[in-house]
């Protein structure tokens, strides 16, 4: 039983930080760069994509024996597709303000490669539970990466968060973080900060291991 | 068959695979239709409010408005919630009496159909007030149509006759011209064309000023629509 929850805590947390499927896979750049202009879109985007992704996930997961080989992936696709379709009319009608903004974007989830992807690589050979811890994971993931450009792009461009202004009238807001140039610049300095961090984290590892083989050798 | 496919795939024969298939269409087409039927009656309230609140923003001074449609040659008023391209807003005072015509127009934008509703007054023939319902305009440019109040505010006082022009951002000298915005002047030229044919369409069609329709239903008064 421990090693059950284990494997489903394993599943959910490689999502979220060292299979991150923006920052580490580099999956889903579309919807990344695109929505990402304030806060509250990146959030409203990750909600949709993550009801699409566990939904899916879990489906997959439990048809998993009847869906021949040879139509796996459109059967994915269709899926996907219907659950894009409710997650559409549902923010229509909750908040017509979001699903404006978020405009095409909603639609084009379906297009989003993580989510064939984790169908493809994880849902179709686990079990429902993992599938949808793994789900959870990385969605999760992906909204964090999400929110942290939506974030830094919206005070940087806007001055403000969700929507909130946070630096007064003397405040001149940096406009190209708004526009897609400003998309691309902090992913790009994400990026690089989370391979600095990955790099600096082996050096330390090599030095630990080397310590302790300096140490056993004396 | 195939390499790439893994070898434990067995062999399945193709009337299974297009039973799949279908199968799996059927159960989405009628999840689709499901979530279609359950939303909608909340989309209608939506919209119908979003356009309520945008008649009352394009045309100052609105608390009572009426639907009005164009019938055998007279704007005549209807409480039909048809789809009916013919049909415009009447805007009233709290009294009754007649303040502007609050207009929906539509046309090819950059990217996809801009649809948007202008207040017109025909006494003066000033454009009053514009609103943006539908855009799929470039969010950080096309999109600064309705998000841009410089050139929101170019419609608070526009004449359009002859017709409504537009000019470089700053040079706006005359009442019929409007400031394109910069980096976005296709969408902001489509907003002032769609406003120019609509107006085109709509005048010939318009009764005399001081013989617009009257209120119709005093009942409908403005708590109805917050």
């Amino acid at each position: 039983m421990a090693e059950n929850q284990n494997e489903s805590y394993e599943a959910f947390i490689k999502g979220i930080w060292r299979d991150n499927p923006v920052f580490v896979q580099v999956l889903g750049m579309c919807p990344m760069l695109a929505v990402t202009n304030s806060a509250i879109n990146a959030v409203a985007m990750g909600m949709a994509t993550l009801f699409v992704l566990v939904g899916s996930s879990f489906l997959v997961s439990s048809f998993k024996q009847w869906i021949p080989k040879q139509v796996r992936i459109s059967s994915f696709i269709i899926i996907i597709a219907t659950f894009v379709t409710v997650a559409d009319y549902t923010l229509l009608a909750l908040v017509p303000k979001v699903h404006k903004e978020l405009g095409a974007f909603i639609p084009l989830i379906v297009a989003n490669c993580m989510i064939l992807g984790r169908q493809e690589a994880f849902a179709s050979r686990n079990t429902v539970r993992l599938a949808v811890m793994d789900a959870l994971g990385m969605a999760g993931g992906f909204m964090v990466a999400l929110f942290s450009l939506g974030a830094i792009r919206e005070i940087l461009g806007n001055g403000s968060l969700f929507g909130v202004d946070l630096f007064g009238e003397y405040f001149e807001p940096w406009v190209i973080m708004i526009l897609p140039p400003g998309g691309f610049l902090t992913l790009g300095l994400i990026l690089l900060f989370f391979n600095w961090v990955t790099q600096q984290k082996d050096k330390f590892i090599a030095q630990v291991v080397e310590a302790e083989r300096v140490a056993s050798d004396g | 068959m195939s390499q790439d496919k893994p070898p434990d795939a067995p062999a399945v024969s193709s009337v299974r695979l297009v039973l799949t298939l279908a199968l799996a269409g059927l159960i989405s087409g009628v999840a689709i239709i499901g979530i279609y039927e359950v939303t909608l009656p909340t989309i209608t309230i939506n919209k119908a409010r979003e356009l309520r609140e945008a008649v009352f923003k394009v045309i100052p001074g609105v608390t009572r408005m009426q639907k009005l449609v164009y019938k055998n040659g007279e704007l005549v008023p209807t409480t039909k919630t048809e789809k009916d391209e013919k049909s415009i807003y009447g805007g009233y005072d709290s009294q009754g009496s007649f303040i502007g015509y609050a207009i929906p127009a539509a046309g090819p934008g950059f990217q996809d159909v801009i649809g948007l509703l202008y207040g017109y007054k025909p006494d003066q023939k000033l454009v009053v007030g514009m609103e943006v319902l539908e855009s799929r305009e470039t969010p950080g440019l096309g999109d600064k149509i309705y998000k841009d109040a410089e050139f929101v505010a170019n419609f608070r006082e526009l004449l359009v006759e002859p017709e409504i022009v537009t000019v470089k951002k700053g040079m706006k000298s005359r009442p019929n011209e409007v400031d394109v915005i910069t980096g976005a002047s296709i969408s902001s030229k489509a907003v002032v064309r769609i406003i120019n044919e609509t107006h085109a369409a709509w005048s010939v069609r318009l009764p005399q000023p001081g013989s617009e329709p009257l209120m119709t239903e005093p009942e409908k008064a403005v708590d109805e629509v917050k």
